[in-house]
């Protein structure tokens, strides 16, 4: 007979070995594809290994990408942390940058030195109030949020396309839909001169550090933890479960906001209905591979954005399709839920059945 | 009826740990025979089935089951299937059924070949109903189980066993979901497939239906066999007293004058989801220096009582004192505040945070307190000298405060709590199943801390199945049934049990 058991104790070599292990294999499995498709993985992977290191602007192009995953990464890690399952990170950047573009572009009569703060501010709001909803319904109703969160996603997605042909579209924009720029006084100002990089990646790294930080130390790290590792405690112990998890949410859903913000006052200038490519989905790729840890966030977030830019220059120089990138992705993501069962269970063979007291 | 025996067991004893939960325990099973099996909970009659069925592995002993001719075979030990082949049947007592489609499938369900070709049901209808018609357990074959009352899953669950040609069959505790009227028809239908030539094996508590239906009695106590009888030679007084043992044991401290009430319950009703976490306007006061033990057979509304203590549980009636002031909205975090010490029934899973430090969960409780925080952020040295100190005087054993408090054992992780609890010097302690599962030192462990908090002033309420930990700790004790309580007029458990047992005192 074989059981699987849990592990008794998990070794730290484990817990760091099996992301990296597992981003090792996923490119291993990717040069298959690679080779059917006519190219050498070795010179394949040294032109995506260029697209990401060749160069200051490669780089900072990576930076660039990782920017927004570092915000969605950590709005998935901190609500997963709770079991709060949010995975309506993408609606959520949505909405913060709607509120973006609806205060940057000057709707609003806000002194200019305080229209970055409330850019900010009401991004992050707007993104946590998508969370609002669904929370309510799971602890008043015990409704599943991964299908409330997930579907709030089309929803608002739609919801964006209808106000950048109504509200919030550019009336210079010849009918294309999409929104008016954002003020100058309310972009996030660059870091280097003519590349993309913002300091939206200084905001992100700094509440990458702030939440690592409160996860470990403060009380309210201390009752998200117990409310995620085992809620019928939690709640013995007097840790108020509900409050807890709105908590958790309302952060959760101003994090995926700021990815919306940063995109918006960082890079783009402006709002349209292909604002992200998915960040909000790939960010919860990356609060897996960093096993939920906000550290790690940043980590995975370097990692996978440098798999996206390098994959992009690897198919402008070889002419293999850039889809590539999306398959490494999503093979590390299976690598690592497989290799963190390995590292928290054993499989045990025995010939007898044990008594399971 | 015939007098073949069709079953034997031989010698069979069962360890966990360092608890002995079956020693050395032989019966033998007659051709048509009901054979009653009781005892109080934990006395090993549900590990003795459970070997029996192959769920368990005996540590000593051999099970002989007479084949379809009569001829007494050994069994081997710790297969279900082989077990299930053999001819014993078990109905459980949380049902094993599937509950989105019909009665006729769950039957049929798992005693067909994988990959057949196509279903039989025609010939399985057919089958089905000629047991039906020679036992009288009637079921609607063709509804979702889902929609069947509990009676009637009852029944599918049986016709499951004897579809598979059971020839013995093991009921546990049948009776205790059912109303009256449906315990007595199922009485009938037992009684028409005994006459068959079914054995049955069945466990109670309830001794008036013991003592109605079975053929034989067999009576259970911390593992050992202490008495068998015929049913036409027993009464009541007799297996009671069998049951809880005959002598009383010595209260382990001298009583001490009651102070004031630190808990008053009056007129506290709660309406759970069943009968385990209900309770009907109770009234109940626990002073000051004093233990006040809950005995009750299981699931007879203890759950509501300690939810309602823990602040768990908010009553729909009545009012709750606490060091005689009002609770007006109990939660787990007020209680705490008031003074209540709550050591949890399942310490694995309302106990502590399994993933987290035992130096984190020896402060769970106490996360608004200076000691433990400043201004919102842990106080990390104080929260691990605190562990450190709490795990040398409580005698917390293991990897040491830093690592998760899941690798505990049982008993230390009990003694977390206990230091959890205690440490902070509780008025009153409410302490449910304490020592369930612990071994002897553990579990004297409990009772010393208890006594000693009873010393210091503390009113304890103590919930327990195990009637020997009430008579040994309590200075007073009240029984539990159906959710209301009774108290008990004195220390007599031949009385108690009878209580327990819903007969009136």
């Amino acid at each position: 007979m074989i059981r699987i058991e849990p592990r008794e104790t998990q070794s730290r070599t484990f817990t760091l070995g099996v992301p990296i292990l597992s981003a090792v294999i996923a490119l291993a499995l990717a040069a298959i594809p690679l080779l059917a498709a006519g190219a050498n993985p070795i010179v394949a992977y040294a032109e995506m290994f260029r697209g990401v290191f060749g160069s200051v602007f490669a780089f900072s192009e990576v930076l660039t990408r990782a920017t927004p995953l570092i915000f969605t990464g950590l709005a998935a890690a901190l609500a997963f942390r709770a079991k709060l399952w949010n995975i309506g990170a993408e609606g959520q950047l949505y909405l913060g940058a709607m509120a973006a573009v609806a205060i940057g572009s000057g709707v609003l009569d806000v002194p200019g030195i305080l229209l970055l703060p409330m850019i900010v501010i009401l991004g992050a709001a707007a993104g946590a109030a998508g969370m609002v909803a669904p929370t309510y319904l799971k602890t008043r109703f015990g409704a599943d949020e991964v299908v409330t969160t997930l579907l709030l996603n089309f929803i608002i997605l739609i919801f964006v396309q209808m106000m950048l042909e109504g509200p919030l579209q550019d009336p210079m924009s010849l009918g294309w839909p999409q929104s008016a720029p954002v003020l100058d006084q309310g972009m996030l100002p660059p870091l280097m001169e003519r590349l993309r990089v913002h300091s939206g990646l200084i905001l992100a790294l700094i509440l990458a550090g702030l939440a690592q930080f409160m996860l470990a130390r403060s009380v309210w790290g201390f009752r998200l933890r117990a409310v995620g590792e085992n809620a019928a405690a939690a709640r013995h112990a007097g840790i108020n479960v509900k409050r807890s998890l709105f908590g958790v949410a309302i952060l959760s859903g101003g994090l995926a906001g700021l990815a919306g913000v940063s995109e918006v006052a960082g890079l783009k200038g402006y709002l349209t209905a292909d604002l992200s490519p998915g960040f909000g989905y790939t960010g919860i790729v990356v609060a897996m591979l960093a096993g939920l840890s906000p550290a790690g966030v940043v980590i995975a977030a370097l990692f996978i954005a440098s798999v996206f830019v390098g994959a992009d220059s690897m198919s402008r120089a070889m002419g293999v399709s850039s889809f590539l990138a999306d398959l490494v992705v999503s093979m590390s993501l299976l690598c690592v839920l497989v290799g963190g069962f390995v590292a928290r269970y054993r499989i045990v063979r025995s010939s007898t059945a044990r008594a399971a007291s | 009826m015939t007098d073949s025996i069709v079953l034997k067991l031989n010698g069979l004893s069962k360890r966990f740990g360092s608890v002995v939960a079956n020693d050395d325990v032989s019966l033998t099973l007659n051709r048509g025979e009901v054979l009653a099996l009781l005892g109080e909970n934990g006395a090993g009659k549900t590990t003795l089935m459970n070997m029996l069925f192959g769920h368990y592995l005996p540590d000593a002993g051999t099970i002989e089951v007479a084949d379809e001719t009569g001829v007494l075979q050994p069994l081997p030990l710790g297969q279900p299937q082989v077990a299930l082949g053999a001819g014993v049947g078990m109905v459980h007592q949380h049902f094993t059924l599937a509950e989105n489609i019909s009665a006729l499938d769950n039957i049929t369900l798992g005693s067909e070949p994988l990959f057949a070709l196509r279903r039989n049901r025609r010939e399985a209808r057919k089958k089905i109903e000629a047991i039906i018609a020679q036992s009288g357990l009637n079921a609607p074959l063709d509804t979702p189980v889902g929609r069947l009352s509990v009676g009637e899953r009852q029944r599918v669950e049986i016709l499951k066993a004897l579809y598979r040609r059971a020839r013995i069959l093991v009921l546990d505790e049948p009776t205790a979901v059912l109303t009256p009227q449906e315990a007595d028809t199922l009485f009938e239908n037992i009684r028409m497939m005994t006459n068959e030539g079914l054995s049955v094996i069945f466990i109670s508590h309830k001794l008036r239906e013991v003592l109605a239906f079975s053929d034989r009695i067999a009576v259970l106590r911390h593992g050992h066999l202490v008495g068998e009888m015929a049913t036409s030679e027993a009464d009541e007084t007799s297996i009671a007293r069998m049951m809880v043992g005959a002598e009383t044991p010595e209260l382990a401290s001298t009583r001490i004058a009651p102070g004031s009430p630190v808990l008053t319950l009056s007129g506290v009703s709660v309406s759970g989801r069943s009968k385990r976490d209900t309770l009907s306007a109770v009234d109940l006061t626990v002073h000051a220096h004093e233990i006040l033990g809950i005995a009750g057979v299981s699931g007879n509304g203890q759950s509501g009582l300690a939810n309602v203590i823990s602040g768990l549980a908010q009553a729909e009636q009545g009012l709750i004192r606490v060091n005689e002031v009002e609770i007006d909205a109990p939660t787990p975090a007020a209680m705490v505040r008031a003074g209540v010490g709550r050591i949890p029934e399942d310490r694995h899973h309302e106990g502590i945070v399994g993933a987290m430090s035992v130096a984190e969960n020896m402060v769970i409780e106490y996360l608004d307190d200076p000691g433990v925080q400043s201004r919102g952020l842990l106080r990390h040295e104080a929260i691990q000298s605190n562990a450190e100190r709490l795990a040398k005087a409580y005698d917390v054993r293991g990897p040491g405060v830093d690592a998760p408090a899941r690798l505990l054992s049982g008993g230390n992780i009990q003694k977390l709590i206990l230091a959890r609890v205690f440490d902070r010097a509780p008025r009153l302690i409410l302490a449910n199943q304490p020592t369930r599962g612990l071994d002897m030192g553990a579990a004297a462990e409990v009772g010393r801390r208890l006594l000693e908090a009873r010393e210091r002033g503390a009113g304890v309420v103590l919930i327990s199945e195990d009637l020997d930990e009430i008579l040994g700790l309590a200075d007073r004790i009240v029984v539990i049934r159906d959710g209301e309580l009774h108290e008990a007029p004195g220390r007599d458990r031949e009385q108690i049990g009878l209580m327990m047992a819903g007969e009136p005192a």
